[in-house]
């Protein structure tokens, strides 16, 4: 049987063979199973990454030797701000208290959150940092670890800037915020729980824009025809009404 | 840290319009990365014209049979160096053949390369030169004949029904070969095909895009070389085989023009959220690669060629003027196609709100000059090839072809 | 011509020699994360309230200090971006970085119908595109729902680039390996939190275990109605975003 095998096949099986015991040889008796073992490479990897370098240290550490500033922080209004949010990474600091942190005392570290941004949500407190102060240290007035401002703020501006800046280019920049809306004073310790009155009447506007009203620059509109039963600012936006309402 | 590297991505910077994810700042696959597919599509289509004469029975194409294996092989021999030049860690590229995670089609890369390198070219190539290599052992003087010799694994039968078995096992080899030639380029195109992240990519069509235009650049390069080698070495050109190789590149670029248009209307039809990004990209940044290059030089024009030489009739030596130049064309755009899809689907980015560009460095590992010379150095290595194996015809198939 | 006897005897030296080889090269064995920590019985997550955020910036520099990441604005881990969405549809973004003192603009103020920051990180997805299309398997996903690179073994081939649909991943330039968000790991096996969660002033990112019991992420998911990125894509995101606008990419 072995005559009819052509001669070369001959020779190319033992070539074949060859090649295939080398690499068999290579892979499963050579190699040691560090490098070729799956699980061993994911423990090793969780290892090496649980072992780096942790440089924040966490808010909790810092209140056990630093009791009175997280006792003075943690009723006011920066009571969930971090320590390390203003004082950078201090894990070095734990482990030598000889190195300290960095406290930024500046303008430049409070404008990165307070100065005014019309994409910031609306209530978040922002100044504009051109005209509120110039030049002083933001510590002048605002303890860092309890900032109440000076004055309880006069303007709804204060937090409500881009409503402001935007009503004060419209028809209503001379009406006061507190003309259509009762803010308790509440309101200013504790914005997110006691919230501002909105109107929540068409006769509220009527007492303006009515066919009645004593208002002589407020345009007047048909309040038994005009806008169904929706309230006015449903369609109308109050801090910026249109201008030109094309007739249709 | 790598200073001309931060220069260079402060210059993408500049010229990135809309919005961009920051990390896409850095286009992660460079012209090498093009350069890749573009061989092994080459090394493809090669054999697939092999195989035209082996399975088929396509005898005219007989005298390109073994200059088409030999380019196969050389350019086969360059695939992987690409990939390694690209890589972060080129000497941990072992890691793919020791544990593949099977998942990637990536993985594959080492075990499909592997197996048509070893099971399909070399032993087809064995099998098709090793009566020469027996008769030229016998003649060549040292240490040539020692290189023979070894590469025949000292084989000495040459008698009739030997080499009528060496013909049988090459059908067979062939016949397992195509279907490996379409597994090694077209995983590729799967590679790009599966990436559900990118609209520029993710398409059924994908792979069969890239074996149809890997198989149009095999052929047309075998043209190329075979127009260029043959007076070289002092012979006619065989017209009868070059209008049949022309032939099939015909259709095969008919087929590959087809499903390109097919994906490109079903897109515009389908209109999906990434149109608008996609056709801004297609107009601003790929305006010359694309429309220029790869469908009006690249494919257009060499259809035209082609059709006009089918039905209209002129001599021998104006057809081999309008072969040569359509072979050609379409090397710049099976090039260009491979840019189009590589680079042009990292010029956009996947918040569909921006572009960026591509800056090609000139030298460095990733660069122009890195690129050229893995696209000379199979040339070079064919032509020590057919130094030392000769692809000249042997009798039998000048026999055959006339008969 | 080299007979085969003598070849085979010189062939035989070859197996001894291997074995030496192999005894040379350490064979490994792994030691447990931490004592006492199972990561059976967590998964992370996180939540992002879009209407808390300020975009001050604090995470993005916390997490480059926390993570060695390169400070130049080419590679992060996680970043702010700013949407402005107009009266007339247009939709802008642009990328806040590390906010050194840049301000929005005002000057179209009445332009604009609505305005938020949207911070982004690597989702941790449960179905990871990127673990799928490892060649070597350097990226995987932890049992207890994160994300991590293997840098010993990636090859720095990018396919894990390429695939992330979120682009969350980038090439660290110095190890030449694929880097990511990995909720910093290093610090929630010892009960920390992300560096990036420890600074937002306001809360806006919230970390939490989904297996817990009783966790502010798992109240998140509660109390507000929850989106993910490209759900199409079914990646299976871990961070979850409330009150998310329908023009966020």
């Amino acid at each position: 049987m072995l005559e009819k095998i052509p001669e070369q096949i001959k020779r190319l099986a033992v070539v074949i063979a060859i090649i295939i015991a080398a690499v068999i040889a290579i892979r499963f008796v050579i190699l040691p199973s560090s490098l070729v073992d799956r699980q061993f490479h994911r423990r090793s990897t969780v290892e090496r990454e649980v072992a780096k370098n942790i440089a924040f240290a966490g808010a909790t550490v810092c209140g056990t030797c630093h009791v009175d500033q997280m006792a003075k922080k943690s009723k006011g209004y920066h009571k969930n701000v971090s320590c390390e949010t203003c004082h950078g990474a201090a894990q070095t600091h734990i482990e030598n208290p000889a190195n300290k942190p960095p406290a930024p005392r500046g303008r430049e570290f409070c404008v990165l959150c307070h100065a005014y941004d019309p994409s910031r949500p609306t209530g978040f407190p922002q100044i504009n940092p051109v005209v509120h102060n110039p030049l002083k240290p933001c510590m002048t007035c605002h303890s860092p670890h309890d900032p109440v401002p000076p004055e309880a703020p006069r303007e709804c501006s204060a937090c409500h800037a881009q409503i402001a800046n935007i009503k004060s280019a419209s028809p209503h920049a001379l009406i006061g915020c507190t003309t259509c809306h009762t803010a308790p004073a509440q309101h200013k310790i504790n914005p997110r729980r006691v919230a501002p009155t909105k109107p929540e009447t068409r006769e509220f506007c009527a007492k303006c824009h009515g066919k009645e009203a004593k208002q002589k620059d407020a345009p007047k509109i048909d309040f038994s025809s005009h806008g169904e039963r929706f309230l006015c600012w449903e369609c109308h936006y109050p801090h910026l009404p249109e201008r030109t309402a094309t007739k249709r | 840290m790598n200073r001309e590297l931060i220069e260079r991505l402060a210059e993408h910077l500049n010229e990135v319009t809309g919005f961009i994810y920051p990390n896409e700042v850095e286009i992660h696959w460079s012209i090498l990365v093009v350069v890749y597919p573009y061989i092994t599509g080459l090394v493809a289509g090669a054999f697939i014209l092999a195989s035209l004469v082996q399975v088929f029975n396509v005898k005219e194409v007989q005298p390109t049979y073994r200059l088409a294996l030999l380019t196969a092989l050389a350019f086969l021999i360059i695939a992987p160096l690409p990939l390694l030049l690209h890589l972060g860690h080129p000497f941990r590229s072992y890691e793919i053949f020791l544990t593949p995670q099977l998942k990637s089609a990536m993985a594959m890369f080492g075990f499909v390369y592997l197996w048509y390198l070893m099971a399909v070219l070399l032993l087809e190539l064995w099998f098709e030169y090793r009566k020469d290599l027996v008769v030229w052992s016998n003649e060549a003087i040292f240490p040539m004949n020692w290189i023979y010799r070894t590469l025949s694994f000292f084989s000495t039968d040459i008698s009739e029904r030997a080499v009528a078995f060496d013909h049988k096992a090459i059908k067979i080899i062939t016949l397992i070969g195509i279907p490996s030639a379409f597994l090694l380029h077209g995983y590729v195109g799967f590679i790009f095909g599966s990436v559900k992240a990118n609209p520029w990519w993710s398409s059924v069509l994908m792979p069969l895009v890239f074996l149809m235009s890997a198989i149009v650049s095999g052929i047309a390069l075998v043209v190329f070389l075979y127009m260029v080698i043959t007076p070289l070495r002092g012979e006619g050109v065989d017209m009868r085989c070059l209008d049949r190789i022309t032939s099939f590149l015909f259709y095969a670029v008919i087929v590959d023009f087809t499903l390109e248009g097919l994906d490109f209307i079903h897109r515009l039809y389908q209109s999906e959220e990434s149109i608008k990004i996609l056709s801004r990209l297609v107009t601003d940044k790929l305006f010359i690669s694309l429309w220029v290059i790869q469908i009006f030089l690249g494919m257009l024009v060499p259809l035209g060629i082609m059709i006009a030489v089918k039905s209209l009739r002129f001599n021998a030596e104006l057809r081999r003027l309008f072969y040569f130049a359509s072979v050609i064309l379409i090397q710049l755009g099976i090039f260009a196609t491979r840019w189009n899809v590589v680079i042009g689907g990292q010029l956009f980015s996947k918040s569909f709100r921006g572009l960026t560009t591509y800056k090609m460095e000139v030298v460095g590992i990733e660069g122009l000059i890195a690129a050229l010379g893995l696209l000379i150095a199979p040339f070079i290595i064919l032509a020590v090839f057919l130094k030392i194996f000769p692809a000249s015809e042997t009798a039998e198939a000048k026999e055959a072809v006339s008969s | 011509m080299i007979d085969r006897r003598k070849f085979l005897k010189k062939a035989i030296w070859f197996i001894p020699a291997a074995g030496l080889f192999r005894h040379f090269v350490k064979e490994g064995h792994a030691k447990p994360a931490t004592e006492g920590y199972d990561p059976a019985n967590h998964l992370y997550g996180m939540g992002i309230d879009i209407d808390k955020c300020i975009g001050c910036g604090r995470c993005v520099e916390a997490c480059k200090t926390e993570n060695n990441v390169p400070k130049e604005p080419f590679f992060t881990r996680t970043w702010v971006e700013r949407y402005t969405i107009k009266k007339d549809n247009s939709v802008e973004v642009e990328n806040i970085e590390s906010r050194n003192g840049k301000v929005g603009d005002r000057s179209t103020e009445s332009d604009v119908l609505r305005s938020f920051f949207v911070p982004k990180l690597c989702n941790q997805c449960e179905h990871p595109p990127c673990v799928q299309v490892c060649p070597v398997g350097a990226t995987f996903s932890t049992e207890d729902g994160v994300v991590l690179v293997d840098s010993k073994r990636c090859i720095g081939c990018r396919y894990c680039i390429q695939a992330c649909p979120y682009g969350a991943r980038y090439l660290h330039p110095e190890t030449r390996t694929a880097d990511k968000c990995t909720f910093c790991y290093h610090r929630i096996v010892k009960g920390l939190l992300p560096a990036c969660v420890e600074v937002c002033p306001t809360q806006a990112r919230i970390f939490g275990d989904l297996k817990s019991m009783a966790s502010r992420l798992v109240r998140f998911k509660r109390t507000k109605r929850i989106h993910v990125l490209k759900a199409h894509l079914n990646t299976e995101p871990k961070v979850y975003y409330g009150n998310l606008d329908g023009e966020v990419r």
